[in-house]
């Protein structure tokens, strides 16, 4: 295995099917039109020397070495900047040209450090390779002339330097910065020879910069460098995998000296993001080697005992052993497990399998339902299944972009590139949001309309917009008569007057002008796409949310092509993938209800166990049960409930219940603090396997060293299953991929081998669509005809009151990840020191608050302390904060109420009162002996 | 008793304003008007007296000379009728038919002098006919690069778009030239106009004048012109009843030389760096802001109203060879009488210079002149010969450019002149491109070896591939052109690039603005 180095063509890609033939010395080469002269010899084998140019960027023309004669044509035009005309004939190698690229090196080289020997960039700055390509021999000039050599390195960033002495001001990293990460941090300062790449006049932490990497990977030099190659040389190889943070599941090359990861690369020809990263996938994997790591197994009886540290036959035997206790002394649904969407499709497959075919119970539930659960409810029950409708190119043809209840510059970065790319290009775009991201105004990009509603009004808006659809005359009428069912009925519904923009004013803090002008712009404004995150769904009402922008769309035909579509952004790496896999209590993979008795029979004869039919617990459910007696074991597999479950005193009163509780996890986290059994999990640089999605797109995971435990998580499961009596037998994951495969239709053509072939693919994946399926519903909804849903607004019960005047709504900032287990054990905390309670600046002055004040902040059912951050991105009575730091417990105050129809979290509504704080409360005091201990009232 | 006295920045930095004042002043029955120049600078502050046989000129006047005058005692300063100075008389003045006659900022004087004929034959004309019409008077862009301005109108025509521009260049910085900024003090409703039929002709509806920073009276008198062009119906909605819209602008530039260059022009426009495009693609198709746009330079567009008033073989009928029409040129330098002379393609650049110029102010030899600003070639005292003509100066490695004139008399270092160029490039390098970025600076310091005399013969071989790699390799005219007063320093003067001990580095290095 050695190093990837993708072949960099120069110039991007031009669309379009028109196609032109040149001649490039003598080679004929066919092109799409649009093409640069520079790309078109890259495709026949021809690589014109380059500095300025790379194809993730639009040409600049400013190295002027990619010179070539072009007969016919006077003079010596830069073949980045040509484009390819009929009939062309390209000279890329003649004495004229050989002498003027020799010139501009001379040029460079009289202004560059001489240190190549001893340089970080050594074997792989495109400087040192085109000045052997071009044949430098002498620099005439000397090198005692004007020069930037003593320019100061800037080592701000935790993870990247900028040595300004070994730039060649080709702007590879402004332009970056600006065309593909869309932040415009950088630029250059001065002019002529004084023109010097700066971050606004600032060092790199303290400007604008978000840390992407996009500019360390497009300099061509030593000049923007990773700190990790500085400290340990040039990787050797590389393996290409998939990041396990987000859902946007972007590609990386691991790139290894050995068995030592040196960095992380993103590829280009990975399908979510092409090329692009974000300060999470980029730097911050050097949790999997932090010392706080566990990789033994652990027990012990009582969590009062200390752990006691055991071999992997021993905590495998133990762990069996007590589950069939448990069962025999309580039944066999007292126990259950919790699947994780961190871990790989096989992991969370086996799991699941484990729990129903050798607990014998479907007590499974999965992290999904906090958060994207009323994604697949809405979606099934609109379209006929639980998946976004579109792959993330899509946004690229996109007209008008809705965004709600999502901040995708935050919490899918680079996702978020892809769409601000569309909005500089001139889509519109409408945010739905109570508080004022930052998508609503940024660099070259600024929203139509902002609709500050009130937390928990989603559907009211909703409504209100497919009102003015209705009732304006705006419905898509060829598309409803002929794909959908039910329009009557809803029409009537939505077109009641208490639906309108004017009567939902009052609930929901909208202006009536401003929401019929952005349901007129959604309705008639070309392809428009919706993109949501966790603003929707987790409600009461989430639920009923999805399926009112699934309405939505369907009634302005915006569903089945590209550009459009009803799109969640999915939270976890693999949400998607273990909402897939038959996570959910009630479904097995691919959404199958258990219930339906000939879906069970394909899973009974393959798992020769029974599965029984109806559905097991939910994570709510478990929870309760567990309080009152009849729930006494749980399996947990990487999921910190602790911290992200609401109401963190209810969740620690169910976990003290437990007879047995495992934690499988990279590290003891809050939960496995209260744990019985420590199984040590796996990072994803070990495992092997795929993740999905939120675009449903299958991923490799492959593993770039062995498993630092000694074993698969996979591995884990089937030995516990075995040892309660269950043999489950892999030779490896791709044989679990196979049967997964087996089991589930819309997988039915997935493979490991296909996937290596393909890159990846979005399922549906079999024989209808044996390479999968971008874009869904194109000729017919999943369920048949799409189905209209009335969606009548109920408030929530968690309303303001004179003792919790404020509403409080939690969401993630872009440095740190979920619960921060990752994250924070990362240089990641250099922007993200701890949570922080926005605060309107009229609510900060009332309560006597300043800016960076210890604020308290309680709820009906808990109190914490962080510090204030007095801001106007927030409206008037809203406070926000993250839930990144366990010291803070965010969760303390979030409430037991929940989506009606998935019991999904109400994380973004909880009545709250702020006050000023002098002391933190003795939770947090007590935070390093103990995980947050829970208040008493 | 009616008294012009300039309101031209030349003629007020001379004293214009307290010559005004003090006709003002000097009691009942004097109207002064605040003309344009003349443009014989040599001669302001210019007073010209309206008589019944005429306008008598008086100059260069002093408050002191105002009784005089007016008493019309004043023999001394009295040069006679101006338009039968023989400066006056030799032009043929169709930019410039006006500056200097007219107040700039009365729309009646402008349309009982001809203003506006031009726009109102336009509009009775089919776009694609007056786009014919500017390509058939053979006019071409007086920016500098010649490009048939017909041609570049017809691209933007053919260009499907919503929205088209006219932005007018009008960020005058080549040493040596001064018309657009006595164009735009003098008369800008020319201005307006030419580019109201430029917008109509392309289908455009908004335009900007992209006017130097240095230019702070013609910016506020162009304002004000625009102001009242659109209380007259000149500008805005339904110009003069066509049906055409069209808005316009003023945006300040901000000391970047750089910027006069067409594409850094527009990412100035565009609230940008001003930095270099590559073309393709060209601002007729992807131009302000990614719309097709014409932009042309003021003496472009100022010429345009003439050709439509009076017809496009009119136009034709002067210059020689493709060279069709006037140009304006500009005297500076060292020069007994400096300022501008319109007139037809085809008159030598030794009449210029010496008979309507009268030699050096110094009056010691001419032995260069630099003709096309700071990127033009110098041309020896023994190659004045050259008629002024796109193609004959082309031949000769030399340029037009925008008709700046900058005569330099026989104490000239030329070594130190290259250095200049060099150094001027390097100061005003936009900096994206490596030739220009680095090679200018290299440049300097490699004609400081060769003054040295450090291996002067290396060097100046060095010196010799630079200047083609600047050449060949440049994103822009800026560093492509940089070599034109280097090498024609190195060919017509060789003598002064033998070593010494020091050069006079202080002695030009401030010479870069002579206008």
């Amino acid at each position: 295995m050695s190093l990837i180095k993708e072949h960099d063509l120069g110039t991007p890609a031009q669309p379009g099917e028109a196609t032109i033939t040149v001649e490039v010395d003598g080679h004929p080469v066919t092109v799409p039109e649009g093409t640069s002269v520079m790309r078109a010899a890259a495709l026949s084998g021809i690589d014109i020397p380059k500095l300025c140019a790379t194809d993730s960027l639009e040409a600049f023309g400013s190295c002027r070495l990619c010179l070539v004669e072009i007969d016919g044509r006077k003079g010596t035009p830069a073949s980045c900047t040509t484009p390819v005309a009929p009939g062309m004939k390209v000279r890329t190698q003649t004495p004229r040209l050989e002498k003027l690229r020799q010139g501009v090196m001379e040029l460079y080289i009289s202004d560059h450090p001489l240190d190549c020997l001893t340089c970080s960039a050594n074997g792989d700055c495109e400087l040192q390779d085109m000045s052997g390509v071009v044949g430098l021999r002498q620099v005439r000039y000397g090198y005692e002339g004007e020069n930037h050599l003593d320019l100061l390195t800037d080592e701000s960033n935790p993870y990247f330097n900028f040595e300004a002495s070994k730039c060649i001001a080709c702007s590879r990293c402004v332009r970056a910065c600006g065309e593909i990460q869309g932040t415009f941090a950088l630029t250059i300062e001065g002019r002529g020879f004084e023109s010097k790449v700066s971050a606004g006049g600032v060092d790199f932490m303290n400007s604008e910069c978000v840390s992407c990497g996009a500019c360390v990977q497009a300099c061509p030099t030593a000049t923007l460098q990773e700190k990790s190659v500085v400290d340990l040389g040039m990787p050797t190889r590389s393996v290409v995998t998939t990041c396990a943070y987000c859902g946007v599941g972007c590609s990386f090359k691991a790139e290894l000296r050995g068995d030592e990861l040196v960095r992380m690369v993103p590829y280009k020809d990975g399908g979510a993001n092409e090329g692009h990263s974000c300060v999470k996938g980029r730097f911050a994997f050097g949790y999997a080697t932090h010392p706080d790591r566990k990789l033994e197994p652990m027990i012990r009886e009582s969590i009062q005992d200390e752990w006691q540290v055991v071999d992997w036959e021993t905590a495998i035997t133990y762990t069996a052993r007590k589950l069939r206790e448990v069962q025999e002394k309580y039944g066999q649904g007292s126990i259950g497990g919790i699947t994780s969407s961190r871990t790989t499709n096989e992991e969370v497959y086996v799991v699941q399998k484990m729990i129903r075919a050798a607990f014998g119970n479907n007590n499974v539930d999965t992290c999904a339902r906090v958060c994207h659960s009323p994604t697949g409810y809405g979606l099934k029950q609109t379209f006929g299944t639980s998946a976004g409708t579109q792959d993330f190119k899509s946004v690229a043809a996109a007209d008008v972009i809705v965004v709600i209840g999502a901040n995708p510059t935050d919490a899918h970065p680079v996702f978020a590139s892809r769409m601000k790319k569309r909005l500089r290009e001139g889509a519109k775009l409408i945010v739905v949001d109570p508080r004022r991201i930052d998508l609503v105004r940024s660099p070259h990009v600024e929203a139509q309309h902002h609709l500050k509603l009130q937390p928990g009004t989603n559907v009211a808006v909703v409504n209100a917009f497919a009102h003015v659809v209705v009732t304006e005359g705006l419905v898509a009428d060829d598309f409803v008569a002929e794909r959908c069912e039910g329009y009557e009925d809803w029409a009537e519904f939505i077109a009641r007057p208490e639906n309108s923009p004017e009567a939902t004013e009052s609930i929901t803090g909208v202006p009536a002008a401003e929401l019929r002008a952005a349901a007129r712009l959604y309705a008639t404004g070309g392809n428009a796409a919706i993109y949501y995150g966790l603003g929707v769904t987790e409600h009461s009402q989430g639920s009923t949310m999805v399926i009112g922008m699934a309405n939505l769309a369907m009634a302005t035909g915006n569903i089945g092509r590209d550009g459009v579509g009803v799109n969640p952004l999915r939270g976890q790496n693999n949400v998607q993938g273990s909402c897939d896999m038959g996570s959910f209590p009630h479904e097995l993979s691919g959404y199958r209800h258990v219930a339906d008795d000939a879906v069970r029979e394909t899973f009974e004869a393959v798992w020769g166990r029974p599965v029984l039919p109806e559905p097991g617990l939910r994570i709510p459910n478990m929870f309760d049960a567990a309080i009152d007696g009849s729930f006494k074991a749980l399996f947990v597999q990487g999921e910190d409930i602790a911290q992200s479950d609401p109401n963190t005193k209810h969740v620690f009163a169910a976990l003290e219940s437990l007879d047995l509780l495992v934690v499988q996890d990279l590290f003891i986290n809050e939960t496995a603090k209260m744990a019985h059994v420590f199984l040590p999990g796996t990072s994803f640089l070990e495992k092997d396997g795929t993740f999905t999605n939120a675009e449903r797109r299958i991923n490799r995971v492959r593993p770039v060293m062995a498993p630092k435990t000694g074993k698969h998580e996979w591995q884990v499961a089937c030995e516990i299953a075995e040892a309660m009596g269950y043999p489950m037998k892999y030779g490896n994951p791709s044989e679990i991929m196979d049967e997964i495969a087996a089991l589930t239709p819309t997988f039915a053509g997935v493979s490991f081998d296909k996937l290596d072939k393909l890159g990846s693919v979005q399922w549906p994946c079999n024989d209808n669509a044996p390479e999968g399926t971008p874009i869904m519903h194109v000729d017919g909804f999943v369920r048949g005809k799409g189905h209209f849903v009335p969606t009548t607004f109920v408030p929530t019960d968690e309303r303001s009151t004179r003792k919790y005047p404020l509403i409080l709504t939690t969401g993630r900032i872009l440095s740190q990840y979920n619960v921060g287990a990752q994250t924070r054990r990362t240089a990641n905390v250099a922007w993200h020191p701890e949570d922080l309670l926005e605060i309107h600046p009229h609510d900060a002055e009332v309560r006597g608050i300043n800016d960076g004040d210890m604020v308290s902040l309680a709820s009906r059912v808990g109190e914490t302390t962080l510090r204030a951050m007095v801001s106007d991105r927030m409206p008037v009575g809203v406070v926000y904060t993250t839930f990144h730091h366990p010291i803070t417990g965010a969760n303390v105050v979030t409430t037991e109420n929940s989506d009606w129809a998935t019991n999904c979290p109400e994380y973004k509504v909880t009545a709250v009162q702020v006050g000023l704080k002098t002391q933190a409360v003795p939770t947090q005091e007590a935070h390093e002996e103990r995980p947050i201990t829970v208040l008493t009232d | 008793m009616t008294v012009y006295v300039p309101r031209d920045s030349a003629a007020c930095s001379v004293g214009a304003d307290e010559v005004a004042a003090a006709f003002e002043a000097s009691g009942a029955g004097v109207r002064v008007v605040r003309n344009g120049s003349r443009g014989m600078l040599w001669l302001e502050p210019l007073v010209e007296v309206v008589t019944d046989a005429g306008r008598i000129g008086y100059g260069p006047v002093t408050p002191a000379d105002v009784p005089s005058i007016l008493d019309g005692t004043n023999q001394e300063l009295s040069l006679g009728l101006v338009e039968e100075l023989p400066w006056m008389a030799a032009q043929n003045r169709l930019c410039f038919k006006r500056v200097g006659v007219t107040d700039p900022l009365s729309a009646d004087d402008y349309l009982s002098h001809g203003g506006m004929e031009g726009l109102r034959k336009a509009i009775t004309l089919a776009p694609a006919d007056v786009v014919a019409q500017v390509t058939e008077s053979g006019l071409r862009g007086r920016g500098g690069a010649g490009f048939p301005a017909g041609i570049k109108w017809k691209t933007v025509l053919d260009t499907p778009g919503e929205l088209k521009f006219v932005c007018c260049n009008a960020d005058e910085g080549d040493s040596g030239t001064f018309a657009d900024r006595m164009l735009i003090e003098g008369d800008p409703f020319c201005l307006i106009e030419g580019m109201t039929i430029a917008a109509y002709a392309t289908g455009a509806t908004e335009g900007y004048i992209y006017l130097r920073s240095e230019y702070p009276d013609a910016g506020r008198t162009l304002k004000q012109a625009i102001e009242i062009a659109y209380a007259r119906g000149w500008l805005g909605q339904n110009i003069l009843g066509s049906g055409h819209t069209f808005d316009l602008f003023v945006r300040m530039g901000a000391g970047a030389y750089i910027c006069g260059e067409e594409t850094s022009m527009l990412d100035s426009l565009e609230g940008k760096r001003g930095m270099v495009r590559a073309k393709p693609p060209i601002p007729a198709i992807t131009g302000l802001f990614g719309k097709p746009t014409v932009v042309n330079n003021v003496l472009t567009l100022a010429s345009v109203p003439a050709i439509l008033a009076d017809g496009a073989e009119a136009y034709a009928a002067l210059g020689m060879e493709r060279s069709r029409g006037t140009q304006v040129f500009q005297l500076a330098g060292n020069i007994a009488r400096g300022g501008v002379f319109e007139t037809a393609f085809g008159m030598s650049l030794a009449e210029l210079v010496n008979d309507f110029g009268g030699g050096t102010r110094s009056g010691r030899p001419v032995r260069a002149v630099q003709v096309g600003g700071p990127l033009g070639a110098y041309l020896p005292a023994d190659r004045l010969d050259l008629p002024l003509d796109y193609e004959a100066f082309a031949a000769a490695n030399a340029m037009l450019g925008h008709g700046g004139i900058v005569v330099f008399d026989d104490t000239v270092d030329m070594a130190a002149m290259a250095r200049f160029a060099m150094e001027f490039c390097a100061e005003e390098s936009c900096g994206k491109c490596t030739p220009c970025r680095v090679g200018s600076v290299r440049g300097v310091e490699t004609i400081d070896k060769i003054v040295a005399g450090q291996d002067t013969d290396t060097n100046l071989a060095l010196l010799n591939d630079l200047c083609e790699l600047m050449t060949d390799g440049s994103l822009c005219a800026m560093g492509g052109l940089t070599p034109n007063p280097v090498l024609s320093a190195l060919k017509h003067f060789p003598d002064d690039f033998t070593p010494r001990t020091a050069l006079p580095i202080a002695a030009v290095s401030h010479q870069e603005k002579t206008s």
